[in-house]
């Protein structure tokens, strides 16, 4: 019997398991997936929105201006990738400057400081790329940029090493209520505990309909993205908004804390939960609506597109609390945008929840403190030289064009809660996230993988599952394929569960 | 570590390794000269390519990949001539120690297992870093993103360096080289390659691809065809295929839905100038490569550019023509030996119409060989024409041509002796023209 079962382990479930682990309780995190990050939390806009959308009173604006002010020191605790750029909400109209004018007023009231209005000729000093239409801009220099993975991973790390446990390619089938709390069927057999979080992301209505009459809907609403090469990162240099529409905050154009250059997301609601395919006509509108922001888009330079899922709740509020008729069971449920800014904040007032119906001590010996994989390409020459004489193996390039090195992808793979796939690998040291997309660092990087996890190179998969990368042998098997490929499943959530243990 | 080298040649491939030993035939010390390289061999990409057919210019012979590389590993191994393995360069930069030599050092950083991360002081570098296929993302196919989708380039790596497959029943998107020698390899190996999709309405390959890798086996090849959704979302269980317009968009209603489980690109390759671009190169936006003169020389000062990375060949017997015109004049460079005529101004050679680009782009008579090979490829299929040269405005060469395709590079040759007949001479152009009717 568990204390607490969080379903889904992204960004808001490993908030609440990272913020859980600082207490004696028994906490477990079960996720689908192979790995963390792999849903709503690992195709995002990566923004750490200053908080002027929300409107004042709800759910979303406390949490945004919290996790907003908190994202700065937690990058420094947990060690990930942030920024605080600034952002831009351009106007196109001089007739929609009132719509400005009310947004800055909303975020005074949400409590957004240094808020003010630009004209043309200052948001054009400040972003010599920024289109003619541009009339003004809302300027917000908190606003920031943080690595979602970066994020999502340090706070399921953090919380691992603090004792949660985490079960990963472990589907919940199945919620209900028992004498005793919850007993969750799982496609690892059953999990019973006293109280669950549900982070279930686009699944959170289905997990809250099967334990509560008072039913929600989650509309998934897919947002389509083109990510521009390094080369293209310094395009712009704030987030730069359009003014919101009724389908959600316009396309943005923004660098990313990695210094490439992102544009998007479209906004079309779906009814399939797992329908991330992007469109032509959203790729090409995307790229048509960014030029009304920054002027000579630099299309030839986009090196690859993908869509997200938003867990869109009808009622437009987070829903984060217990349903009236279901004690202990905690949603954490329609967390949309800006939901990745508001996950510190999320994670500690799940937590205060948490804890009214778990009463259990501070852990003396909690550690706060986090320390991400060491990053060459990043490192100055000292530093670079300082790894290499720890392990030669930082001296040996496997992705060139991130620059990234055998010692940062042994790094991935041996953490706590380490990498098992190729995306895994990726979205913790970006070996293939460049501008060739892995095309020459896929064959070493699962080779990598496959010999440090004592697997077969056929067992090796981009994002666990059904995702093998290879089919078998050729007709004709030499020398380096003598072994035979064996059923996919060798590698699986049951590693971490054991590595967990230990 | 050795710190100092004449000549540090960035690439083992086969552009580097003709370089190399071009270079130290003209002189050069063995020791003075030094190969990196990124792979665990010499060869570069030769290494995967292991179907017949390279070097028939060259050796009048039917060699693989891994053959005709070895003639030029064997050759740098036999001078003498130093490399590294498994070793990357990561920035290289010019600078001058005074006022003098303001850019004439060059600083080519890379770091290795053994020997860590290490700066070599070079008088000239040779650019021969290859290139890099043009990934899905670069062609913003829509669709979900499973695994399954592979480079034509990666796929071969899996199945003949590897022994892997990387799939049962392939959809090949781009008739690219590669891509054609991928169909025919991954059908040999037990594969089903339903089809070549090509988004243009001709090939971007070699014709004796097209017969040997897909007529031979009855792969059909749909140009004017691409591919517009990607479906399966852990593995790939399908495409849809589309035929485009003369804007190369998809038709609405020609959809076609093909199950398979792998889909492969072929969809061209980019010059890898990233350290290049680093380091001040002026990049021709049209091939993506290097600017070069006659030499082979970049805008910088001692630094030459050869194969893939300067601009994209068909056949490896000009990369190693190319590489070691490259190798001598950075021979000459660093011994002074060269005919450096001061007062030589620069004749620029510019595309006409029909042509894409020049290599070289820039021709100093003083500097100039006897006779000089520019490389070019046209824009479009050309049947019954011919290629135009222009000196200034006066017409002085056509050549007709029975075919030309953007898939096969052209060249043509100048004289010294001709060019010395217009000394006030600012610009060359060659152009696609209509063909010289036959003398009656």
């Amino acid at each position: 019997m568990y204390d607490v079962i969080i379903v889904g382990a992204g960004v808001s479930g490993c908030a609440v398991a990272r913020e859980l682990s600082r207490y004696h309780m028994k906490t477990a995190v079960l996720e689908r997936a192979s790995d963390v990050c792999e849903g709503t939390s690992k195709a995002n806009s990566g923004i750490v929105h200053a908080g002027y959308d929300a409107e004042p009173g709800t759910v979303k604006a406390l949490l945004n201006i919290r996790g907003s002010r908190r994202m700065e020191e937690l990058s420094e605790e947990l060690d990930f990738p942030y920024k605080k750029n600034g952002s831009l909400v351009l106007c196109f109209e001089e007739s929609d400057r009132g719509k400005l004018q009310e947004l800055l007023e909303r975020g005074k009231k949400n409590g957004v400081e240094q808020l003010r209005i630009l004209e043309r000729e200052e948001l054009a000093r400040m972003e010599p790329n920024i289109s003619e239409h541009a009339a003004a801009a809302l300027y917000a220099p908190t606003g920031g940029i943080v690595c979602p993975f970066g994020l999502t991973i340090a706070l399921a790390e953090n919380a691992f090493v603090n004792g949660v446990e985490f079960y990963l390619d472990t589907e919940v089938r199945k919620a209900e209520k028992t004498g005793a709390g919850y007993r969750l069927e799982t496609s690892r057999g059953i999990f019973e505990s006293r109280t669950v979080v549900n982070a279930a992301g686009v699944y959170a209505d289905v997990f809250h309909n099967m334990v509560s009459s008072r039913k929600i809907h989650i509309t998934p609403r897919k947002g389509e993205y083109c990510l521009f090469d390094k080369a293209a990162g310094d395009w712009v240099r704030h987030t730069v908004f359009q003014l919101p529409t009724k389908y959600g905050k316009g396309v943005l154009v923004t660098p990313t804390v990695h210094g490439n250059l992102l544009m998007g997301p479209t906004a079309e609601d779906i009814e399939d939960k797992e329908g991330v395919y992007t469109t032509g006509e959203g790729l090409a509108g995307l790229l048509e609506r960014g030029a009304l922001s920054v002027r000579d888009v630099p299309a030839g330079k986009v090196i690859t597109s993908f869509a997200g899922l938003r867990a869109h709740e009808d009622g437009g509020d987070f829903i984060i609390g217990e349903p009236e008729d279901a004690a202990g069971f905690i949603d954490v449920a329609g967390i949309e945008s800006p939901g990745l800014t508001c996950a510190p904040a999320i994670g500690e007032y799940v937590a205060d929840l948490v804890r009214k119906r778990i009463p259990a001590q501070e852990k003396a010996d909690f550690i706060a403190g986090r320390k991400g994989i060491p990053s060459m390409a990043l490192a100055d020459e000292e530093r670079r030289q300082e790894l290499i004489r720890k392990n030669p193996a930082y001296a040996n390039v496997v992705c060139r064009c991130e620059l990234v090195t055998e010692g940062e992808i042994l790094d991935a793979i041996h953490r706590p809660l380490g990498a098992t796939t190729l995306d895994g690998v990726k979205r913790r040291v970006r070996a293939g996230m460049g501008r060739c997309q892995s095309g020459f660092c896929a064959p070493k990087t699962a080779e990598i993988l496959a010999r440090e996890l004592a697997a077969d190179l056929g067992e090796i998969s981009k994002a666990g599952g059904k995702s093998l990368l290879l089919t078998g042998c050729g007709k004709f098997p030499h020398a380096n394929s003598g072994k035979t490929v064996r059923e996919a499943g060798h590698i699986d959530g049951h590693i971490r569960q054991e590595r967990g243990e230990a | 570590m050795k710190k100092k080298a004449e000549i540090v040649i960035v690439g083992g491939g086969p552009a580097g390794l003709a370089a190399a030993a071009a270079a130290e035939e003209a002189g050069v010390k063995s020791e003075d000269i030094l190969i990196i390289e990124r792979d665990g061999e010499l060869g570069g990409i030769l290494n995967q390519c292991i179907h017949n057919g390279f070097g028939l210019h060259t050796f009048k012979e039917e060699l693989t990949g891994p053959e005709y590389a070895e003639r030029y590993a064997e050759k740098v191994r036999q001078a003498g001539i130093p490399y590294l393995l498994q070793t990357m360069a990561v920035d290289i930069r010019a600078e001058g120690r005074d006022g003098n030599d303001a850019g004439k050092i060059k600083y080519v950083t890379a770091m290795n297992k053994n020997d860590g991360l290490f700066t070599v002081e070079a008088q000239a570098v040779i650019l021969a870093m290859g290139c890099r296929e043009r990934p899905r993302g670069a062609l913003n196919i829509p669709g979900y993103r499973p695994a399954g989708i592979y480079s034509a380039g990666t796929a071969q790596r899996y199945v003949n360096i590897e022994g892997r497959m990387p799939g049962k029943e392939a959809v090949i998107l781009g008739s690219g080289d590669i891509g054609l020698i991928m169909a025919r390899r991954m059908t040999l190996e037990g594969a089903k390659v339903k089809l070549v999709a090509e988004l243009m309405p001709y090939s971007g390959g070699l014709k004796r691809n097209i017969v040997q890798c897909l007529d031979d086996y009855g792969i059909p090849l749909k140009l004017s065809h691409t591919v517009v959704g990607i479906h399966g979302k852990e593995r790939v269980e399908g495409v849809t295929i589309a035929e485009v317009d003369g804007n190369r968009k998809p038709i609405a209603g020609t959809e076609e839905y093909i199950s398979c489980d792998t889909l492969l690109l072929s969809c061209g390759l980019l010059p890898e100038n990233e350290l290049s671009a680093g380091l001040g190169v002026a990049l021709n936006p049209v091939t993506s490569g290097p600017v070069v003169n006659e030499s082979l020389e970049t805008n910088v000062e001692g630094v030459f550019a050869c194969g893939n990375v300067l601009h994209v060949h068909d056949l490896v017997d000009y990369v190693s023509e190319e590489a070691g015109n490259a190798g001598r004049n950075a021979a000459e460079y660093v011994l002074g030996t060269g005919k450096r005529e001061a007062a030589s101004a620069a004749i620029g050679i510019r595309p006409g119409p029909g042509v894409r680009y020049t290599v070289p782009s820039l021709l100093r008579l003083g500097h100039m060989q006897e006779e000089q090979v520019i490389r070019f490829r046209v824009s479009d299929v050309y049947r019954d024409a011919a290629l135009a040269v222009y000196f200034d405005d006066i017409p002085v060469m056509k050549v007709n041509k029975k075919v030309m395709a953007p898939g096969e590079m052209e060249q043509i040759k100048l004289k010294k002796r001709k060019l010395e007949e217009y000394p006030e001479l600012e610009q060359i152009r060659i152009a696609v023209e209509r063909a010289v009717p036959p003398k009656a």
